[in-house]
């Protein structure tokens, strides 16, 4: 397993707006990478460089080993899957499919047998004289997805193909395009602003934010790991609170909150009195009728909310701030208004840099701190 | 109850129509309806010696209609509406895609080239053709005055120069139902197109005259049909040699004072048109497009 697409120090203006800063993502051969963010976060722009409809302004990206910037997208061995489908609309489904090996001149018999065998596999059999108009979109979903698939391409770019769908259709779409990804064993590159969708089928998440990649990881690692505030908070929910270290032994910090001290587990890139973020997710957080040893946090349950198999349950800080704490449907639950002393396992919390830190380091590294 | 609904019925329906329809139509009675009986009344009628109208049926203006000279005019007009209808796609095409993709400050300024001189009158723009073609004219001036001519060249009353004015005249015709077509064309189809492979030529032919063919249609129908009525364009420019349709049609209702055959060239003229429309609708052609 090689890399197959690396984009290195890629930067993107539009004018004076800067899209995308100083990206830097190797893709490795048959993996299912996805650029996760929110709208206007560069994400789009980055999947239409590597498909070659935007320039760099700066920086160069290869396929398979070889620069691509001089290449038209005509020339490109990637191919994408629109988030409009872009299906021709004067085209019935087999020609809308057999395009791509009608442009490399493909024998005609061998088209034929190409189409009819990706339309078996996109379950379209017998769809072929039809024309676009008279799918529907999960239909047209699977044209495009077989449309840029029958060319073989070593990497496809999918921007955001199932946003236009209902629910129900785009989950079940995921995992077809999961089985067909593993089955032809192509790299696939995928856009999304949906989390869930990200984590449910990428090997590899990149999280995108302002122009910038802030963590590029497995989902377990974003999830259970996040580098940045905004990871912590964009990927499932979360309770987040800052503070300050006040010590530091044997891997477990000791953070100085507004509502009082708390314990979370730590490397050696933190040092004490640096101002950190604490994130800990619902699901890990515990509490107790009485104070627990390490932390000083009291608060108030102010009611719960029901969402099926959990329920979570909302409590409020001194400060005013609220954690949600999730518990399992079934067991036992203190009343609205009651004291409770929230805590988790050292190890469950995360502990994370946040802005201060850089200048903790600049000042660090002019003798300062 | 049911006298209720009749009251409504009338409230909602009869008063608002009279009163907002009914001015037009009454305006559409008079200036269209009744002058369209009118020549139509008046093809079948004759003239005395005087030249005053007879009103008494004969149809002896549709038996002259098909003779020979005739005929050979109906000719020219329709090789000559079909050369126009030619060179303004050829031409307007690529225009109308260059201010239709058009993504620069230049847009505006491309798209009011076409415009302001469709708001300017083409009968004033077409005698300045004649004073920039005449023997005397900017063009012969300027030939002779870089000696790649000695004696000015004859440029007028040739069909060639009919139809240079034609093309003048009708070409944002062309180009607006294009401009139209081609700006609605899903630029996202295109780079479809080039991802699969596709070089741009083959996309041109592939993709984006496919779906803007609808375009090119209405626009050769809003060329080639008020193209066969001109009348001024091949009296300025074509001085008498290239007559069309409306030169004959002209030339009853004024020198020859002959009105039942000026009606009964009209109603020719309005059938050939309606059949082109007709036609134009039969191939799956849009009305909304030629603004009918």
């Amino acid at each position: 397993m090689g890399t197959i697409v690396e984009i290195s120090g890629v930067n993107k203006l539009y004018g004076t707006n800067h899209v995308v800063k100083d990206l830097n993502i190797a893709v490795d051969e048959g993996e299912f990478l996805t650029l996760l963010g929110s709208s206007g976060c560069g994400k789009t722009t980055t999947l239409r460089m590597i498909a070659g409809f935007e320039e760099p302004t700066t920086g160069t990206i290869k396929v398979e080993g070889e620069s691509i910037e001089e290449k038209e997208p005509f020339e490109r061995n990637v191919n994408t899957v629109f988030q409009t489908y872009a299906l021709f609309p004067h085209k019935t489904i087999f020609d809308n499919i057999a395009y791509g090996l009608k442009m490399k001149k493909v024998p005609k018999a061998e088209i034929k047998e190409r189409v009819l065998e990706m339309m078996e596999m996109v379950q379209l059999t017998g769809f072929e004289k039809r024309y676009p108009a008279q799918l529907s979109g999960g239909q047209k979903q699977r044209v495009a997805i077989a449309r840029a698939l029958i060319n073989r391409p070593r990497v496809l770019l999918l921007d955001e193909p199932l946003g236009a769908l209902d629910l129900k259709l785009r989950k079940q779409m995921q995992l077809e395009l999961k089985r067909l990804q593993k089955k032809l064993n192509i790299t696939f590159i995928y856009v999304t602003h949906d989390q869930e969708e990200a984590l449910t089928m990428s090997d590899r998440i990149a999280i995108m934010h302002d122009g910038v990649v802030d963590q590029l990881a497995s989902p377990t690692d974003i999830y259970e790991h996040p580098a940045t505030r905004f990871v912590a908070t964009f990927i499932g929910e979360t309770n987040i609170y800052d503070g300050c270290i006040t010590s530091m032994k044997d891997g477990v910090a000791t953070v100085t909150l507004e509502n009082g001290a708390v314990k979370v587990g730590c490397d050696e890139s933190f040092s004490i009195l640096e101002y950190a973020t604490v994130s800990v997710r619902p699901e890990k957080m515990r509490f107790d009728k009485k104070p627990h040893e390490g932390f000083e946090l009291i608060a108030i349950v102010k009611g719960y909310i029901y969402v099926g198999s959990v329920l979570k349950c909302i409590v409020s800080l001194p400060n005013g701030n609220e954690l949600r704490i999730e518990r399992l449907a079934g067991q036992e639950l203190p009343e609205v208004g009651s004291i409770i002393y929230p805590y988790w396992e050292p190890k469950d919390g995360v502990l994370i840099h946040n802005d201060s830190y850089k200048i903790f380091k600049a000042l660090d590294e002019i003798g300062l701190a | 109850m049911a006298e209720k609904t009749s009251k409504h019925e009338f409230r909602s329906n009869t008063v608002p129509a009279l009163v907002t329809v009914g001015p037009v139509a009454v305006l559409l009675l008079c200036l269209v309806v009744a002058p369209l009986i009118l020549v139509a009344v008046m093809s079948f009628c004759s003239t005395d010696e005087f030249y005053n109208v007879v009103y008494k049926f004969t149809a002896v203006n549709y038996t002259k209609l098909f003779s020979v000279d005739y005929l050979r005019i109906y000719g020219q007009s329709l090789l000559i509406a079909f050369v126009t209808t030619v060179i303004c796609v050829l031409v307007g095409y690529p225009f109308a895609y260059l201010i239709a993709r058009n993504k620069t400050k230049w847009k505006k300024l491309l798209y009011m080239l076409v415009i302001i001189p469709f708001w300017t009158n083409s009968l004033i723009r077409i005698y300045g053709w004649r004073a920039f073609l005449g023997s005397s004219g900017w063009l012969n001036k300027f030939l002779m005055m870089l000696h790649i001519v000695d004696e000015p060249v004859d440029f007028l009353y040739k069909t060639g120069t009919t139809v240079l004015g034609m093309v003048y005249c009708f070409i944002p015709f062309m180009v607006l139902p294009l401009y139209t077509a081609i700006e609605k064309l899903d630029s996202s189809l295109l780079e479809a197109s080039s991802d699969l492979g596709a070089k741009p030529l083959r996309t041109l032919f592939e993709v984006i005259i496919p779906l803007t063919a609808s375009g090119i249609f209405s626009g050769c129908i809003m060329v080639f049909i008020p193209c066969l009525g001109y009348f001024f364009v091949s009296n300025i420019l074509g001085g008498g040699n290239t007559d069309m349709i409306g030169n004959l049609i002209e030339r009853q209702f004024k020198s020859a004072n002959n009105w039942p055959l000026g009606a009964a060239l009209s109603i020719i003229l309005i059938l050939v048109t309606l059949l082109l429309v007709k036609l134009y609708q039969k191939l799956g052609g849009d009305m909304d497009s030629l603004g009918v």
